[in-house]
């Protein structure tokens, strides 16, 4: 049987954004200082590192624990680097908490970065492997058709994904390490913004961010000794399934589902939008919000933009579910670090730690990553109480 | 600690390269006969773990396409490491103790001939200070095997001795890349590649892909005849700036060793990651392994390369010959980054 996994330090980069005067190193040391302090751990009490980002080329270092474990006090310890496209921030952080879950690890380190400003992230994004389909398109390209065929089935009104991007973009207001802070952001900003890929807008899409996130985990006995209020893992879960085959449905991936179907019942969640408090949900591009909303049991199939509509999801608004606080990945998004810092914002509102995006009592959350072709997942549920 | 077997393993044959094959038709056949060696189907695994390397695909996401060799369909529980597929092996073993899965499959692969793998393994430096001289893997061995000469321990005769054990072993190695009858005399007369190293002291690069099914012990106790089971298994990172550690020694495979237990029993065979005929003796040495135990039965790194595979073959050949009772204990050692940076061991038993 798995042993109890507890967040008690969470670090974050001050704000995500471009940092050319930084290095690798102190981009990462950065975020893993402020986990250490909050947990109020030093280097010495990590038991093992596990690092993760997207793929090594944007920044153009080969397999970069080899240069990082130094500066993240990894040496005279096992360190893990984990890569599992956009998911990986939350891949990551279920393959720390899975050290401290096998009963071998007391406390261990996960830190995972990006920095989006050594590289291009449309054209990394857009591998042209030998034998396989050349996109060329970017990450937006790849997802536009995906989100037409939701709309299409869906008879959705034109303007939700509008409201998606301003409400994360108010909610970034509140959040002083987003990324993209627009002060004098309107429904109609959006809207004027220009089109690039059919459904997306300029101000419906992720920015390219630097930035890393880092979690201290620990065993049940020491999160009963944390000085801060825990935040109590309650389940974890991956998917994955191949980008392409005949009768895959891309609008409601089967991996999504089925990796929700086993977290909820890890733990014990029957009513996603009453159980929940509040999510944190990897929304890179506007319109993933209503289709997430389905995949993920917070409505109905082909009612997820209702809840978008009627403002349930806005902090703003007093919506009963409140969806990325933080200004989630359409405020911030250093690719490698952006599902950790969904996992741990979700951390941070169930122990009351978000600040001016807190949700007032948040007990239980939800923190979601996808990756790749809309085909790799990661999801944990963290909560005040513990299992 | 939950029992953990090893139930089966394939390899694909080691080339130089694999001519009109891409990653995923190197893999499908390998990932199938791994299956079938441990009297299994896809069905039967709870979790699929890999490992390989971007740079060496020449493209972003290269294990994305990979997870088609699976059939991976609908969905599967699944994860990824840009580290060998023996860190692959170590995730999945992690999961198993948790007790969120009973059953997982792990494969790494490489297609290193697409590139210049020693060329872009200088890019695994640090990006400041050491990447922009580009210095090659072959250079940085050929300092470490110089330091090794000057502390006296070991004459150029002593790494000739190791690619001509190598050489022999390989020989029974359907799957071996160099092998054959060859003497520290004629070794000695070949010409230096990156003095001391001569060509034949490093590794061969190799096209290929690896795939092995490991179990909890139930389950391998209901299925294998005799199962391989992994009692103790633990890997360290060391410092990175070269100058900053002793580079004649291997402290992260000795504190590695340590935790698995290696000291614990006597060892009869050892497969150990070592791209370089010295670095087969820093092993040696580190680990603590009498001159009885046989080293790299397999012909070892020296005899196929795979990279991203190598360390998990470590463990797939040790494996292999404790299955077919010609050892009861064995060491299973995976090295990642320049000199033996990081290190992974394990121990192997029969019973």
């Amino acid at each position: 049987m798995a042993h109890r996994v507890a967040v008690v330090g969470v670090g974050q980069t001050v704000r995500y954004r471009t940092k050319i005067n930084a290095s690798l190193a102190g981009l990462v040391r950065e975020a893993a200082l402020e986990a250490l302090a909050d947990a109020e751990c030093t280097w010495s009490d990590i038991d093992a590192l596990i690092l993760g980002k997207a793929p090594d080329m944007f920044e153009g270092v080969v397999m970069p624990e080899i240069y990082l474990a130094e500066a993240l006090g990894g040496v005279g310890k096992p360190v893990l680097r984990v890569h599992t496209a956009g998911s990986v921030g939350g891949s990551t952080a279920i393959v720390a908490a899975t050290h401290v879950a096998s009963g071998l690890f007391k406390r261990v380190l996960t830190v995972t970065f990006e920095k989006q400003s050594e590289s291009n992230a449309h054209w990394a994004l857009s591998p042209s492997l030998p034998f396989r389909a050349h996109f060329n398109s970017g990450a937006g390209g790849m997802f536009a058709p995906i989100l037409r065929e939701y709309i299409h089935r869906n008879r959705c009104p034109a303007d939700v994904g509008c409201m998606v991007a301003l409400k994360d973009r108010k909610h970034a207001l509140r959040n002083p390490r987003a990324h993209l802070q627009i002060k004098d952001i309107s429904l109609q900003m959006v809207k004027d913004s220009p089109m690039l890929w059919e459904p997306i807008r300029f101000l419906e899409t992720c920015p390219s961010s630097d930035g890393a996130c880092a979690l201290v985990l620990c065993s049940e006995d020491l999160a009963e000794r944390s000085v801060r209020p825990p935040a109590w893992v309650h389940g974890m879960a991956m998917r994955s399934e191949p980008g392409f085959y005949p009768w895959r449905e891309e609008v409601y991936p089967h991996a999504t589902r089925e990796c929700a179907k086993d977290l909820y019942q890890q733990a014990g969640i029957q009513n996603p939008r009453k159980d929940f408090d509040v999510a944190e949900v990897y929304v890179p591009f506007s319109w993933f919000e209503p289709l997430w909303l389905e995949n993920l049991g917070f409505a109905d199939r082909g009612q997820g933009w209702k809840l978008t509509e009627t403002g349930a999801t806005s902090l703003d608004q007093g919506g009963d579910i409140p969806w990325n606080c933080s200004g989630g990945v359409l405020s911030s998004n250093p690719i490698g670090a952006s599902g950790m810092i969904r996992f741990a914002e979700a951390a941070l509102q169930v122990r009351g730690m978000a600040g001016a995006h807190q949700v007032d009592g948040a007990r239980k959350a939800l923190g979601h990553a996808y990756g790749a072709h809309n085909q790799f997942f990661a999801m944990w549920v963290v909560a005040a109480d513990k299992p | 600690m939950r029992d953990v077997a090893i139930m089966g393993y394939a390899q694909s044959p080691q080339v130089r390269e694999a001519r009109g094959l891409n990653e995923v038709e190197m893999l499908m056949p390998v990932l199938q006969a791994a299956l079938a060696d441990a009297h299994m189907t896809l069905a039967d695994i709870d979790f699929v773990c890999s490992g390989s390397c971007d740079y060496i695909a020449g493209g972003a996401f290269s294990f994305v396409g990979a997870l088609d060799a699976v059939g991976a369909t609908p969905c599967m529980q699944e994860s990824h490491v840009e580290m060998d597929a023996a860190w692959a092996l170590y995730e999945s073993w992690l999961k198993i103790q948790s007790g969120h899965i009973r059953t997982a499959l792990i494969y790494g692969f490489a297609k290193a001939s697409n590139g210049s793998l020693p060329d872009i393994l200088s890019q695994q430096l640090d990006p400041y200070y050491l990447a922009p001289l580009w210095p090659d893997s072959i250079s940085l061995a050929a300092l470490q095997a110089n330091l090794l000469l000057q502390t006296g321990r070991y004459a150029q005769r002593d790494f000739a001795e190791v690619v001509v054990d190598s050489r022999r072993h390989a020989l029974a190695n359907p799957n071996a890349q160099l092998k054959g009858e060859v003497t520290v005399e004629a070794l000695l007369a070949e010409p230096m590649l990156a003095p001391p190293l001569r060509k034949h002291d490093c590794c061969p690069i190799s096209d290929g892909a690896s795939a092995m099914v490991i179990a909890a012990g139930e389950v391998a106790q209901s299925l294998a005849d005799r199962p391989v089971y992994i009692r103790g298994i633990d890997h360290r990172m060391e410092v990175h700036q070269l100058g900053q550690r002793d580079l004649t020694t291997s402290v992260s495979t000795r504190q590695a060793a340590d935790r698995a237990g290696v000291g614990e029993d006597k060892i009869e065979l050892a497969e150990l990651y070592a791209p370089f005929s010295p670095q087969t003796l820093i092993l040696q040495e580190s680990l603590g392994l009498r001159p009885d135990v046989v080293v790299n039965p397999s012909g070892g790194p020296l005899a196929g390369h795979i990279f991203m595979c190598a360390g998990l073959d470590r463990f797939g050949e040790a494996a292999r010959r404790i299955r077919a009772g010609t050892a009861d204990r064995a060491v299973a050692h995976a090295t990642s980054g320049p000199c033996l940076q990081h290190n992974m061991v394990a121990v192997l038993e029969g019973k």
